[in-house]
């Protein structure tokens, strides 16, 4: 007998994704992830894109499960989740009218995809949708079903979810073995943390490092290989620089430099798409600023290199050109849900259908929970309500009304919020809450949140990290 | 709506001045709200000596020097003083609207002064190539720590940019018993003032890197290390000059921002350089009524000086009140 009918191994997009799908059935579910805290791998440095679907290859997983996943977020996710999701639409534009049979192959391929509502628009159109376009644009695909969202919130909507249907979930337990089951009874044993979890089936959601995962539990064998991406935040005062999502035409190897916007309201430049052998390297680099700010100036050349406030790299984890989504036959009981690279993000909940199917296939039994509860109550964001709200919210709480941070104008209750709802690190209340991610980086509000931090969790300060045990932030308290 | 007559936003140096100067100028409704729960400002933070030479002919530290104000504050029942009050709202009519635990105020001003001061540039503005472990503080976030509440960051500091904050941390992490490896400038010249190269480096032994810069912050969880390399006069690298120095800590002194988003909000001209209020004179905004003074109006090297600009800006503020009827 298991402990578990499904143990995730991976509690990014896609981990986050399917045990909230599972969640819905009477399952017995492990979520395992090696960070601190859910969405710490390759999911917090997504560019946050709802893709519509275009810009995959016809035939392709991720193209039928991108435009699938942008259906789910557009008529159900967002809802049920309390997710902050815009739909501003896409533009993917040319500089030189000799490519537009390339746009209208694009176009093409979408449609047949079933993305819906494309179009060639030209420079008059752009004039009025998008006038911050630089004088080299010629025309554009205009794709209206694309949109934006906090990919980490996205994670953070989903593992909470997942975890009110009674899935657990386990941080910092990073999965050293992984063991068949004596006897042939089918199943693994999983060790993480120096402790042993007995399962029916695994899920391999483990981003960058689902080859290792996949070895170790003796599944096929696939290499994925990190593939860098810089981006680069601007100012939020540049918040209406672009209406769109700007794309221009996409490489072989990735979408290009785009100009995004963020549902935080800084637009994004980037990413570069630069393989890499470390599967640690997150490093910016001078060259990628300069690639990064040459590609979006070239759509828009008013960005300057002073608008930036930030920047950080993620990895995207490659293996191929599609996703692999697969039971193991060699290793009954082992999905592997790899090289979910982009449109991952958007084909999540997609995946995730896709990885309870391929379950229920190999012998899962989903009889479905009639207590599941489907919504998520949405976080408070003073910055996103109206004033009249707010003062509706600080006469139910006070603390609503105590601003820790300036420059995004995050509450102190807000904060408290984010650690009740789970964030355990510094990074986790910042990616929860938007506090220390403006213009001033935290340095008025840290010693602040550090504090609320202290007396939420009990800790010493000396125990507060950025992003789990090796950050901690201070070494030492005179007392 | 309520309406006051002067509403001074920020209790730092330069709104304690301001409002003392309009109150003696004949303000008689003063509210000065300040986003912190004490008055003063980052005067609170700076524990070492030097301020007030010029302004009281003695060498106060940085709270000893608040308190002077902040008693003549609490003495004036005409300045009525707001804590933990967190403007979000600035309109170009002078309608300010700001939090505080329990509420949300709105307030129809006669006049206003945005006392606001400055924030730090951060290692985003430079920008500085790397990983972002943690470890990497705004020097004045590193003094907030250490002087206010008593946390030591690490063990080995390398200090970006020679700002007098930056300066001042080396020694006072030295005192603290860290080690401060060194200070790396890209200038041919340290941007703070030379009593603070003397008396926070060289009497400690720091070395001084001047036309240096760092390339690179190595490290995954915390701060491991950084690359440094020597410069020509366009800041460009000198090959063949590079070397790193190991370290736990990465303070990031260089340079100040005045904090000008809420007189942004209220649709006054700001220049993009600077981030400085447009104005005919300092102290005034290009819009007639709202005035700017002390670290928002320009950086200032000396608090002393802040204090006497600043109550210029109180007195232009009760002249502006007494030509017009409110």
């Amino acid at each position: 007998m298991s402990d578990y009918d499904v143990l995730i191994i991976g509690a990014g997009i896609t981990g986050a994704a399917i045990a909230r799908e599972l969640s819905k059935f009477k399952l017995k579910i492990l979520l395992l992830d090696k960070e601190a805290e859910p969405a710490f791998g390759v999911s917090k440095s997504n560019s946050g894109i709802i893709h519509a679907g275009t810009q995959n290859p016809p035939g392709s997983l991720k193209g039928r499960l991108c435009v699938e996943g942008n259906r789910l977020m557009r008529e159900e996710m967002a809802k049920d989740l309390g997710l902050h999701f815009i739909q501003c639409g896409q533009l993917i534009v040319i500089f030189d009218l000799k490519d537009l049979p390339e746009l209208e192959k694009i176009r093409l391929e979408g449609e047949t995809l079933g993305v819906e509502d494309l179009r060639i628009v030209d420079r008059l159109w752009l004039n009025a949708h998008e006038p911050g376009l630089g004088p080299e644009v010629q025309a554009a695909l205009y794709v209206p079903s694309a949109g934006i969202i906090s990919p980490y919130r996205f994670v953070y909507a989903l593992v909470e979810n997942a975890v009110r249907n009674g899935v657990e979930l386990k941080t910092s337990h990073k999965v050293t073995a992984i063991k068949r089951l004596k006897g042939g009874e089918p199943g693994f044993e999983v060790t993480a943390a120096r402790q042993v979890f007995r399962t029916r089936f695994l899920v391999n959601a483990a981003g960058l490092f689902a080859d290792e995962v996949s070895a170790l539990a003796g599944g096929a064998d696939f290499k994925i290989t990190p593939r860098k991406g810089e981006e680069y935040l601007l100012d939020k005062k540049r918040e209406h620089i672009a209406n769109h999502i700007i794309f221009p035409l996409p490489t072989p190897d990735s979408k290009g430099i785009l100009i995004i916007r963020t549902s935080d309201g800084n637009p994004m430049i980037g990413p570069t798409a630069h393989a890499t052998e470390d599967k640690g390297d997150l490093s910016t680099t001078d060259e990628g600023l300069a690639e990064v700010l040459a590609g979006a100036r070239r759509m828009m050349p008013t960005i300057s290199k002073s608008d930036i406030i930030a920047y950080f790299s993620g990895l995207r984890p490659v293996c191929g050109h599609d996703f692999i989504i697969r039971h193991e036959d060699k290793a009954p009981g082992l999905v592997n849900v790899a090289g979910i690279q982009s449109p991952g993000l958007t084909a999540a909940p997609a995946i995730a259908n896709h990885a309870r199917d391929i379950l229920a296939d190999n012998g899962l039994e989903l009889i479905p929970r009639k207590d599941f509860h489907r919504n998520r109550e949405k976080p408070v964001h003073l910055l996103q309500i109206p004033l009249s709200k707010t003062r509706e919210l600080i006469k139910k709480e006070p603390a609503y009304g105590d601003i820790v941070c300036r420059c995004e104008m995050v509450s102190a209750q807000e904060i408290r919020d984010a650690i009740k709802r789970g964030a355990r690190t510094l990074d986790g209340v910042k990616f929860r809450t938007r506090a220390q991610s403006g213009r001033c980086h935290g340095g008025f509000c840290t010693t602040r949140i550090v504090k609320i931090m202290q007396e939420e969790l009990g800790l010493p300060v000396e125990e507060i990290t950025k992003r789990g045990p090796g950050s901690e932030l201070i070494m030492d308290e005179r007392k | 709506m309520t309406k006051r007559e002067l509403v001074i936003v920020g209790g730092g140096p330069a709104g304690m001045a301001a409002a003392l100067a309009a109150k003696e100028s004949g303000v008689r409704d003063i509210l000065l709200l300040e986003r912190d729960q004490h008055l003063g400002g980052i005067l609170n933070q700076c524990i070492h000596p030097g301020f007030g030479l010029h302004r009281f002919k003695a060498e106060l530290t940085g709270p000893e020097y608040a308190d002077r104000f902040i008693k003549m504050v609490k003495d004036s029942p005409e300045i009525q003083v707001s804590l933990r009050s967190f403007v979000v709202k600035l309109t170009g009519d002078k309608k300010i609207s700001y939090l505080k635990p329990g509420a949300l105020e709105e307030i129809e001003a006669g006049a206003i002064i945005l006392a606001t001061g400055c924030r730090e540039r951060t290692r985003e503005m430079i920008p500085i190539p790397g990983s972002r472990p943690a470890g990497i503080y705004p020097a004045g976030l590193a003094q907030k720590m250490i002087n206010m509440e008593g946390w030591i960051p690490g063990k080995e500091a390398v200090i970006v940019g020679s700002g007098d904050i930056g300066l001042i941390m080396a020694r006072r992490m030295v005192l603290e018993g860290m080690k401060v490896k060194a200070v790396i400038e890209i200038q041919k010249t340290s941007r703070g003032l030379v009593r603070n190269v003397v008396q926070c480096l060289e009497d400690y032994g720091i070395p001084l890197y001047l036309s240096h810069k760092i390339t690179k912050i190595y490290g995954a969880n915390r701060v491991e290390k950084v690359g440094v390399v020597e410069v020509d006069e366009n800041f460009n690298e000198k090959p063949g000059t590079g070397f790193e120095l190991s370290c736990d800590t990465v303070l990031i002194s260089v340079g100040l921002i005045p904090e000008n988003e809420l007189l942004e909000m209220a649709g006054a001209a700001i220049d993009r350089v600077t981030n400085t209020p447009v104005g005919p004179e300092v102290n005034l905004t290009s819009i007639p009524g709202i005035f700017a003074c002390g670290n928002a109006a320009k950086v200032y090297d000396l608090v002393d000086w802040v204090s006497r600009d600043s109550e210029k800006a109180g007195k232009m503020a009760a002249e502006y009140l007494g030509g017009k009827a409110l």
